[in-house]
């Protein structure tokens, strides 16, 4: 009973934590498409020092454990190149770069399974390179990665605790906060556990709605 | 031929390797407006690759096109844009645009390339599908229509651009054989209302009755050309007469191919 009580009275800072979850999350999934698109087009039809430059981008930020990048930039680059960001900040950034690295490659291996026959249809139709990846690779290439890409909203949901080592205010943190504090683990880690299995349950449905919106006809599973 | 009608096409001593294997070795040949090339051939011989070194998806080695006395020049992007707009292609898999319904796939590139108006564009495509009897599959997805239909969906949408010259590739050649009379008879039908035409195909019915003249590619080389009475019936070498005889037996004379 005491224990429900502690749950009750920890819950409303709990959920807050939510909101900087979901925001690093979210922030840092976006970043990681912004750039890990591009990336993935680079790496299929760009030069081929433009090629390696990107994987060795690719390789470095898939090589390194999370909490050495965070270490490494948030208290080595960014106070080195005088950028004052907030751990929260400090998080999306680092995260977003990392999530690019992974998006880039389900981006890639989506472009390549395409072939080349409509590149060349757009091509011989009078399209540009880039008029052709805009409008028939890339509708395509995305369509395909979405199962690929679903991966990457709970893999990012459970790494994101690990920002908690910074201190962002997210849902482990919080927790962490008042475990210590009322000497009652167990119920408040359940709750964050909880909270983190219905964050990925949505995320996941969402993702599965989005799937079956956008599938071309003629494609069903 | 007509040597009065106006040069459509010049393609002079064309070159291409891959690796150690020369393809073309040197291909030179015009077609006129509302001519018809057939070219015929062994497979893996280069024809394919001689169509694309027309529309500069191959860029080759060695020689030069001109469309309508202009040369087209591989060097600049923009302006290998513009002639690609003027030189229609079709391919041996259709090659459509999976994401795309049949009036989007003809429309896109009347939109993205040449910069025209939604309507206009959509208008256009619609009467290009009637061209070619699929107004009622214009809602459809690729992945929804017939190999035959995907192949009339991608003439229409070379046609659209109103190229100066269609180049074929193989049209049939993926088709099952009772939707191959479909697509032949819609490039009967171009070929009759005078559009110029560069068509790769094994089908010796549509090259006899519809082509101006036939190219016999062997070994990299024109090897014999002519219209088709002179190929089938009096060649000047042995070998095309038998690689005549051996395509006629093998997809026969006027198998799938309706006279209109």
């Amino acid at each position: 009973m005491e224990n429900l009580m502690v749950v009750y009275e920890a819950l409303p800072f709990l959920l807050q934590g939510i909101i900087t979850t979901l925001g690093l999350v979210l922030s840092a999934l976006f970043l990681g498409f912004i750039i890990g698109v591009p990336l993935a087009i680079g790496q299929v039809f760009a030069s081929s020092w433009i090629k390696k430059i990107i994987a060795i981008y690719v390789w470095f930020f898939r090589g390194l454990p999370i909490l050495v990048l965070l270490f490494l930039f948030y208290y080595g680059l960014f106070t080195m190149i005088g950028l004052n960001l907030t751990a929260f900040m400090a998080a999306v950034l680092v995260l977003g770069l990392r999530s690019s690295a992974y998006q880039s490659q389900i981006f890639r291996g989506s472009i390549q399974s395409l072939g080349k026959g409509q590149l060349m249809a757009a091509y011989s139709l009078g399209m540009s390179k880039g008029k052709a990846i805009w409008n028939i690779i890339l509708p395509q290439a995305l369509r395909i990665s979405i199962p690929g890409w679903s991966n990457e909203y709970p893999a990012m949901l459970t790494e994101s605790a690990i920002t908690y080592a910074i201190g962002v205010m997210e849902i482990l943190t919080r927790g962490n906060f008042i475990a210590s504090r009322t000497y009652l683990p167990m119920p408040i880690y359940l709750t964050c556990a909880i909270i983190f299995l219905l964050l990925s349950y949505s995320g996941m449905k969402l993702l599965h709605l989005l799937e079956e919106k956008v599938r071309m006809p003629g494609f069903e599973k | 031929m007509p040597k009065n009608k106006e040069l459509i096409l010049q393609v002079k001593d064309i070159h291409k390797s891959f690796g150690d294997k020369e393809v073309l070795k040197g291909i030179s040949f015009e077609v006129h407006k509302g001519e018809t090339k057939v070219i015929i051939g062994p497979s893996g011989m280069g024809k394919s690759t001689l169509l694309r070194c027309i529309n500069q998806l191959t860029i080759p080695d060695k020689g030069t096109i001109w469309l309508r006395g202009q040369e087209v020049n591989h060097h600049n992007a923009r302006q290998i844009n513009q002639f690609r707009q003027k030189i229609g292609m079709v391919f041996q898999d259709f090659n459509l645009f999976d994401h795309l319904n049949a009036v989007s796939n003809v429309e896109i590139a009347l939109i993205k390339v040449k910069g025209m108006k939604k309507q206009e564009a959509r208008d256009k495509a619609m009467s290009e599908l009637q061209k070619v009897g699929l107004v009622k599959q214009a809602f459809l997805y690729p992945a929804e229509l017939s190999g035959g239909q995907k192949q009339r969906v991608s003439i229409a949408r070379a046609l659209a651009m109103d190229p100066e010259v269609m180049l074929f590739d193989e049209p049939t050649s993926a088709l099952d054989p009772e939707l191959i009379g479909e697509v032949l008879g819609v490039m009967q039908k171009l070929a009759q209302e005078g559009m110029t035409m560069v068509v790769v195909t094994h089908e010796m019915g549509f090259a006899r009755s519809v082509a101006d003249e036939i190219i016999f590619l062997e070994r990299g080389r024109i090897l014999e050309s002519g219209p088709p009475e002179k190929l089938f019936y009096q060649p000047e070498y042995e070998r095309t007469r038998k690689f005549l005889f051996k395509l006629t037996e093998l997809y026969g004379d006027i198998k799938g191919y309706h006279k209109r």
